[in-house]
């Protein structure tokens, strides 16, 4: 096994989350494409931490993984109350900070 | 050695196939499926490269927890489940050179710095045990403030998502 097979399969997870956060206009589709950046990154701490035989890649994506997780819950939540007041989670009909 | 090459292959090529519906779906109930598809592709990968603490966690967390969530709030934001437009931006197209760009840099940067580097042959599974003293040894301190960040958000996501 190459060590850049993985890494490029992370580079292209990546890439296609990248695209889904700019290309996505529901939240909850956005936070979907976040989760797909996260698991590219764990990918790569894994993928080093087998390279350079120690496990601190595994430490830390386990702590991405719970990182990953608070986010989601208090992004699910911020989504929920926006829909709450404005029935519609489309991003860009959130512009009232915009100057 | 070939057996895990092609293991590799196969999985590889879900993973991408699933990442690309995630992000194309017009239906956001299926978009959260292949979600599922991709993050056990990457727990499958995880079992390739010798963690298979990571894997299990992988599967509990964020098959298990988070999709839950996301099919939770695809619930309580949509009225009705099914094929529906607007779910992209008016521009959406931008994405595709940004993202272009973003995986040409990466691989000339991957290709050129790592080159055909292998992995160390016949590497053992990682054992638990060395995982859990390094999250209680030398990282003790980020594992301290990891729990204060999720008692912050269960805490959090309650106080905005409750009705008052």
């Amino acid at each position: 096994m190459l060590v850049n097979q993985f890494l490029l399969l992370a580079a292209a997870l990546f890439c296609i989350g990248v695209y889904g956060v700019v290309a996505r206009r529901n939240a909850v589709l956005v936070l979907m494409s976040i989760e797909l950046i996260l698991n590219a990154v764990n990918l790569n701490l894994i993928a080093f931490a087998m390279r350079n035989g120690s496990a601190d890649g595994h430490t830390f994506a386990l702590y991405v993984i719970a990182v990953a997780a608070a986010e989601v819950g208090v992004g699910l939540a911020l989504v929920l109350l926006i829909y709450r007041n404005r029935r519609t989670i489309a991003l860009d009909d959130l512009s009232e900070m915009k100057g | 050695m070939v057996a895990q090459n092609v293991g590799f292959a196969v999985i590889a090529l879900v993973m991408l196939v699933g990442a690309l519906r995630v992000v194309t779906s017009r239906n956001v109930v299926h978009a959260a499926l292949w979600l599922v598809v991709v993050l056990s592709g990457a727990a499958a990968q995880y079992v390739l490269l010798a963690a298979e603490f990571v894997a299990v966690t992988q599967v509990l967390v964020y098959v298990g927890a988070v999709m839950v969530l996301i099919l939770f709030g695809t619930m309580l934001t949509r009225s009705r489940i099914g094929t529906e437009g607007g779910l992209n931006n008016p521009r959406w197209w931008l994405g595709i050179p940004v993202a272009g760009l973003l995986m040409a840099a990466m691989s000339i940067a991957l290709v050129g710095g790592i080159g055909d580097e292998k992995m160390p042959a016949g590497a053992e599974p990682v054992p638990t045990a060395v995982v859990s003293d390094q999250i209680f040894g030398p990282y003790l301190l980020p594992f301290w403030a990891l729990s204060f960040v999720l008692l912050a958000a269960v805490v959090g996501a309650i106080v905005l998502a409750r009705k008052d």
